[in-house]
């Protein structure tokens, strides 16, 4: 557990660096594509808290200087397949951003949807000493909480306390300088295969760069497309990608849970791709151009050239109606929602107080959509696109640059998580010097 | 079709290759580029100016090359001068600074170092001030204000003319060339001559009888009289002294009489040296006087 702590504040520290430099890079590891956004600090913006307006939750904070999009290679499910496809890929992405932005980048925070996260929630409890809660007694607190046994392989992503209770009073967001005898805490944990990060870093270094954070795409997506009052009364943000869906359910402003479906728009191109026999290149132009999940009895007579190139008369002069189109790619859209319904059945989503559901993605530009979606999800279902940032392009201000801009956000603004908080003392080896120091510290 | 070229596949790939990232990293480094940019061009061209002139054939050429330039312009016609125009002097004067000054004409106003020039004339003891400068038309035009000779001073057989300052201005062969300016002798004369001149005024009384002033000591004046006379003046407030002799001559006619020295140098106290014969006649008196009261 310990050098994950170690490992954390070492990305924590290196992004604090960046943003006195001024400079970093946004990089969401997709399957369909890779986007990199380059992002300048400067200060803490125009807008003032004077006026009431407030930092903006830090947006106002920072500017994109630099966007670039590139077709993503290797990535496979939102996990790194072929690893040097993965890692030209990034190259072209960061190279464009850096040319566009005209500064050299040398911190990146990236995020992927790959890795089958898996959630965990914690608690712990712990008396505290002298009645007064201390930010000492908030890390204990944490310490306390019992690890579940995630297996081997796998790395904790993000550890973030949710809750806290003193005594009998639960839901406090920030115990510190309160009185009471006992401190609980509910924090949750997401972990993820260990091999997909490690991969991941592998291509950062390849491009020269360094990695100073690193998040889940579904909770970055979330951030970003959940407006503040779905936050705060809870929601869930479905991000539906090229490979992956992914999804975090947010309440009270934490993400309390997040889990990921290996299904996403790949799979509906390569179904229309069998279905109609036509290369996967075709099916996602055909896809992007003439898709939807709602038949009408305009689209029977709507017809779509596929063509080919077999120099066979017959087989490239093909046409297929939309309403055939729509017929292959209804089913497979369900299939993915009702995936994403199994997902919040199992974690219990009816149970939260409001049962708001966001859609966002790629995937989620599919027309249709949101006629579709209340049938499989229930009624409260809108379709999300990400909260504008300054300075960001009109091409990427769509639905699949959720992830991007969400981890703009995350930068700008991160969420506390367990290892912004000072170690506890017991953690801390016997006899290290560091303990000795914290002893006097503690003591004076 | 099947590909002509077998790298066509790779090349469809839009990355960049590792080296070219690279180089666009280091190009958007603000301090590689900027060394780039500047540095690599300056330190290009210093190291070639370097080796050039480390070369001693080419330093040589580079001077040559220039000093070829500087007369190619110095010697245009515009900035040559033909002639000197002496204006205010003699025409002895004249012919001294000719002497002094040997400027081989025509000659580039460049090669003119005219304050040295200068410098050189007002060397000269006949010139007070000299101003020269480079008129139109290129005639070095030097105007000359002549010392004026105020007095001759007579020093171990020689005859000099002096100003009013004590400035050597030229010498005679002999008294009579000058005989209009006053006379004086001595070691030392020509340091005091502001004063002498202020006693020369005091004198005028005494003009038909003057012969000069004599430097005694080179502290103190004696006015030299015809008749072998002479007045010794003080070192201090001789001019007063004097006045003071002149008043009273005018009022008892002391310098008529057979004295030879008038010595003031106390002027409290002045005392008389009476000449051979008048010394006999006064001691004759004497004794008559004393003869008749012993009577």
């Amino acid at each position: 557990m310990s050098d994950l702590y170690e490992s954390q504040r070492a990305m924590r520290n290196m992004r604090q660096a960046a943003m006195q430099r001024g400079v970093i890079a946004i990089l969401d590891v997709g399957s369909s594509k890779i986007a990199c956004l380059v992002l300048r600090f400067d200060g803490p913006g125009r807008v003032t808290g004077d006026d009431g307006v407030g930092s903006l939750a830090g947006q106002s904070a920072f500017r994109v200087i630099g966007a670039a999009t590139t077709r993503s290679r290797g990535v496979r499910f939102g996990e790194i397949d072929a690893m040097q496809e993965t890692e030209r890929a990034v190259r072209t992405a960061l190279q464009a951003a850096q040319k566009m932005a005209q500064v050299r980048v040398d911190h990146v925070i990236a995020c992927f949807a790959g890795g089958n996260p898996r959630s965990y929630g914690l608690a712990g409890a712990i008396d505290i000493h002298d009645t007064v809660v201390s930010e000492h007694d908030v890390a204990r607190v944490m310490a306390s909480c019992d690890v579940p046994d995630f297996g081997e392989g796998r790395e904790v992503l993000h550890a973030q306390p949710v809750n806290f209770a003193l005594d009998h009073r639960s839901g406090l967001g920030d115990p510190r300088g309160q009185i009471g005898n006992s401190l609980a805490c509910d924090m949750h944990l997401l972990t993820i295969d260990m091999g997909a990060v490690q991969n991941l870093l592998y291509c950062i270094k390849r491009c020269d760069m360094e990695l100073a954070g690193i998040a889940s795409s579904a909770y970055v997506s979330g951030v970003s497309s959940l407006v503040e009052d779905e936050q705060r009364l809870g929601a869930a943000c479905v991000d539906m990608g090229g490979g992956a869906t992914g999804l975090s359910i947010f309440i009270k402003k934490h993400m309390i849970y997040s889990d990921s479906v290996r299904l996403g728009g790949d799979h509906v191109t390569q179904d229309i791709s069998k279905g109609l026999q036509i290369p996967m290149a075709t099916a996602e132009r055909i896809k992007t151009f003439y898709g939807g999940v709602v038949a009408t009895g305009m689209d029977d007579r709507e017809m779509i050239e596929i063509g080919g190139d077999t120099g066979d008369w017959e087989h490239d002069r093909r046409t297929v109606s939309r309403a055939e189109l729509i017929g292959i790619m209804r089913p497979r859209v369900e299939e993915i929602l009702e995936e994403v319904r199994a997902c919040l059945d199992r974690a219990g989503f009816e149970h939260l107080p409001s049962q708001q559901i966001v859609l966002t993605g790629g995937a989620s530009q599919i027309p249709g959509l949101d006629g579709l979606a209340p049938k499989v999800l229930g009624n409260q279902v809108r379709i999300g696109r990400p909260l504008r940032v300054q300075g960001l392009p009109q091409a990427a201000t769509g639905a699949a640059f959720a992830s991007a801009v969400g981890l703009c956000l995350f930068a700008a603004h991160p969420q506390d998580e367990w290892w912004d908080f000072e170690m506890p003392i017991e953690r801390y080896p016997a006899r290290s010097l560091r303990r000795a120091m914290r002893w006097f510290k503690d003591n004076w | 079709m099947q590909p002509v070229n077998p790298h066509d596949a790779a090349r469809r790939d839009p990355a960049p290759s590792r080296l070219s990232y690279r180089v666009q990293r280091w190009w958007l480094t603000p301090n590689f580029r900027r060394m780039v940019r500047y540095g690599l061009p300056i330190a290009s061209i210093a190291l070639a100016l370097l080796w050039v002139f480390s070369v001693e054939e080419n330093r040589a050429v580079i001077e040559e090359q220039i000093a070829e330039i500087r007369r190619a312009v110095a010697e245009r016609p515009e900035f040559m001068v033909k002639a000197m125009a002496v204006d205010g002097a003699s025409e002895e004067l004249g012919e001294d600074i000719r002497e002094v000054l040997p400027v081989d004409f025509p000659i580039s106003s460049f090669d003119l170092e005219l304050q040295d020039m200068k410098a050189v004339v007002e060397q000269l003891d006949a010139v007070a001030q000299a101003e020269l400068r480079i008129k139109a038309g290129g005639i070095l035009q030097l105007e000359v204000t002549e010392r004026m000779p105020a007095i001759v001073w007579r020093n171990r057989g020689t005859l000099e003319l002096l100003d009013e300052t004590g400035r050597r201005v030229a010498a005679i062969t002999h008294r009579s060339q000058r005989r209009d300016l006053p006379l004086i002798v001595g070691e030392g004369a020509d340091q005091a001559v502001p004063e002498a001149l202020a006693l020369f005024a005091a004198a005028t009384p005494l003009e038909p009888r003057l012969r000069g002033l004599v430097r005694m000591g080179e502290r103190r004046w004696d006015v030299a009289l015809d008749r072998q006379q002479r007045i010794l003046l003080p070192e201090q407030g001789a001019v007063q002294t004097l006045q003071q002799v002149m008043a009273l001559d005018q009022a008892k006619d002391v310098l008529d009489r057979n004295i030879i020295d008038f010595d003031m140098r106390d002027p409290a106290r002045p005392t008389l040296r009476l000449a051979a014969p008048a010394v006999e006649d006064l001691h004759r008196i004497r004794a008559l006087e004393i003869g008749g009261s012993g009577q």
